[in-house]
């Protein structure tokens, strides 16, 4: 451990080497400072402008705006609360019909059931489905799964129309379509990010598993998928913000009615597919106002989605 | 050679075990020092892929001993002992040549049950990897994949596991906590107390003090000390001084030149530490230790 004569130890720690790194050090620090600040300057400043433009209507309904049903443009009487409901159900069954779906695609390209050679380009087809525009789902939507949900709706209707979700005959376009849009668009999320955080797992739990006598499926099931619960309860989070935003594909299938009904075979409409639809010719200072409100209540929501998610990776990764 | 307890059909397993043993015990000893041979190793040659990374291992392993694996870093001492339980199938595309016996039965067989296999030879690594789930959890894990058991009875044997890995004291008051808020002892100690509660006849143990400081490895070695003649234990270590603490068998690895892990020299630990007959064998123990 001899060092040279000419570095008496002390400069070891008090010189830097090289002068030049510390400066470009504390420049690149300040850059990223700089930008994240800029990040939060930008989101404050959407929402003071949204704020500033819903005011009309927060002042001229107040909160009642929340469960008011009411939505006449001629009249100026507006009420959030189909298009809440329209949001909250078609998002919810776009995330249960996906959930499944995209756990059996991230445990079926994370394990070693499929050769690599099919798992590998499936993985990849699964995340090339996020790329397809939301217009061109849509058109899909329309053209393709609307005739198709169609029969399955109306066996739906006469054999189980007692039960509330199935209760009115399909329309065409509705709550369902939309959700099973929505779930088309957030598969490719919700199975990456899950394959991904199931990849990670550490080896070392699978082998601890199997080395007890576990077959493949019981560690899947009792190991691998609750290591990686807070992960997939993140993606799904991710996932379910995508759906509460989504307008175009929505709005291409869901029918534009802001009615509130029990039926998932029925008309609806979501909060931004009805921004989309009604900006253009809004006029009056309180359907803009209206319309920005929506647009406020929007953000909570997927604030809050956020928000639980967050607390709900914290819970899990306590208890698991 | 039709010994049923490793087979695809659910039966009495563990009395079916006990009793053989037992008549194994009153038999005139095969081996030498009137000892059963638990698991016997014949020309064992081992592949990850093309690449042969032991060859030729002869070896008894002998029930209610502890025998030690010794050897310099990459002879394939790991590959050894997971070729044992046949753990070492999880590394993808493998080739094992010879045979491995565990009580008479070839674990290579067709018609082993690898799950009924693996929970006759239980396994400690190197890296203490407990669940994260609870400690209470994790001990039971194991009795829990092979059926339901009354709470009552399942208390009872999560205690007496954790007992027996001298961990009952330290975390009885918090069995519904994570295990994962143990030190690296306690995690270990958790590891081995989960392995010994679905009691495996043979234990493999993967350096399983190497990533605890002094004291967390003396108390494990202590608990192999405890359990040698409850179980018989397989150990990897690269302590020769616990080689000669915890083992009254040694095994000595190492590769040629063409990077192949062999068996050099097996024996009892005394012979093996103070009369090596192999000059490579002698060379490496007094390097070790001097
Ligand atoms: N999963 C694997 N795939 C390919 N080669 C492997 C794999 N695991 C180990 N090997 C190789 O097999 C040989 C034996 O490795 P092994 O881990 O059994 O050695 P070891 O004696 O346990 O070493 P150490 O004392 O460092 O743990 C090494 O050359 C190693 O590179
Ligand atoms: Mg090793």
């Amino acid at each position: 451990m001899a060092h040279s004569a000419t570095h008496p130890e002390d400069h070891l720690l008090t010189v830097s080497e090289n002068p030049r790194s510390n400066l470009l050090d504390r420049g690149f620090t300040v850059l990223v400072q700089g930008v994240a600040l800029l990040v939060i300057a930008i989101l404050l400043g959407i929402t003071a402008v949204v704020l500033a433009y819903a005011q009309p209507a927060i002042a001229h309904f107040g909160l009642a705006f929340l469960w008011s049903t009411a939505w006449d443009v001629p009249s100026l009487q507006f009420g959030a609360l189909p298009y809440i409901f329209g949001t909250l159900v078609t998002s919810s069954v776009g995330l249960i019909l996906a959930l499944p779906i995209s756990m059996a695609v991230a445990i079926l390209t994370s394990e070693n059931f499929l050769p690599a050679f099919v798992r590998e380009p499936l993985a990849f087809l699964v995340q090339l489905l996020a790329a397809i525009p939301s217009v061109v789902i849509g058109l899909w939507g329309i053209y393709v799964l609307i005739p198709f949900l169609l029969p399955i709706g109306t066996w739906l209707n006469n054999n189980f129309g007692w039960f509330p979700l199935f209760s009115t005959p399909p329309a065409g376009p509705g709550l369902l379509p939309a959700g099973v849009i929505l779930a088309v668009m957030i598969i490719p999320t919700i199975a990456s990010v899950s394959r991904d955080v199931l990849t990670v797992v550490p080896k070392e739990l699978r082998s601890a598993s199997m080395a007890l006598g576990a077959t493949q499926w019981e560690t899947i099931l009792a190991v691998m998928l609750p290591a990686a619960a807070p992960g997939v309860v993140g993606a799904s989070m991710l996932g379910l913000g995508r759906a509460l935003g989504e307008t175009m594909a929505v709005s291409m299938v869901i029918g534009n009615s802001g009615q509130i009904t029990a039926s998932l075979l029925d008309l609806g409409n979501t909060i931004p597919s009805l921004l989309a639809s009604q900006f253009a010719e809004a006029e009056s200072p309180l359907h803009i106002g209206s319309l920005m409100y929506l647009a406020l209540i929007l953000f909570v929501l997927t604030l809050m989605v956020n928000v639980a998610a967050v607390l709900l990776v914290r819970v899990f990764g306590v208890k698991v | 050679m039709n010994d049923p307890q490793l087979e695809t059909t659910p039966s009495e397993t563990e009395e079916l075990t006990l009793s053989q043993t037992k008549s194994g015990r009153l038999e005139p000893a095969p081996e030498p020092n009137e000892l059963v041979t638990a698991m016997k190793v014949r020309d064992l040659s081992f592949y990850y892929g093309t690449f042969k990374a032991i060859e030729g291992i002869n070896i008894d392993i002998y029930e209610g001993q502890v025998t030690a694996m010794i050897g310099p870093s990459g002879c394939g001492k790991s590959t050894f002992i997971k070729v044992l339980n046949r753990i070492s199938e999880l590394e993808g595309q493998v080739k094992v040549e010879g045979t491995v016996e565990f009580f008479g039965q070839n674990i290579y067989d067709p018609k082993v049950n690898l799950n009924r296999l693996r929970r006759q030879i239980g396994m400690v690594f190197q890296k203490p990897n407990p669940f994260p789930i609870s400690i209470y959890d994790n001990v039971a894990y194991g009795i829990r994949l092979f059926g339901r058991k009354p709470k009552v009875e399942m208390d009872e044997i999560v205690e007496t596991a954790l007992k027996s890995a001298a961990l009952w004291g330290e975390v009885k008051d918090k069995l519904n906590k994570s295990a994962l808020g143990l030190s690296g002892g306690q995690q270990q100690r958790l590891c081995i107390a989960r392995a010994l509660a679905v009691k495996p006849k043979v234990l493999l143990m993967d350096e399983p003090c190497s990533a605890l400081d002094p004291i967390a490895t003396m108390k494990v070695e202590e608990l192999i000390e405890s359990l040698r003649h409850e179980f018989t234990i397989a150990i990897v270590t690269h302590n020769m001084q616990q080689a000669s603490r915890v083992s009254s068998y040694t095994a000595f690895f190492s590769t040629d030149e063409s990077r192949v892990g062999h068996l050099v020299e097996f024996g009892p630990t005394s012979q093996i530490f103070l009369q090596a007959k192999h000059p490579r064998t002698r060379e490496y123990i007094e390097g070790r230790f001097g």
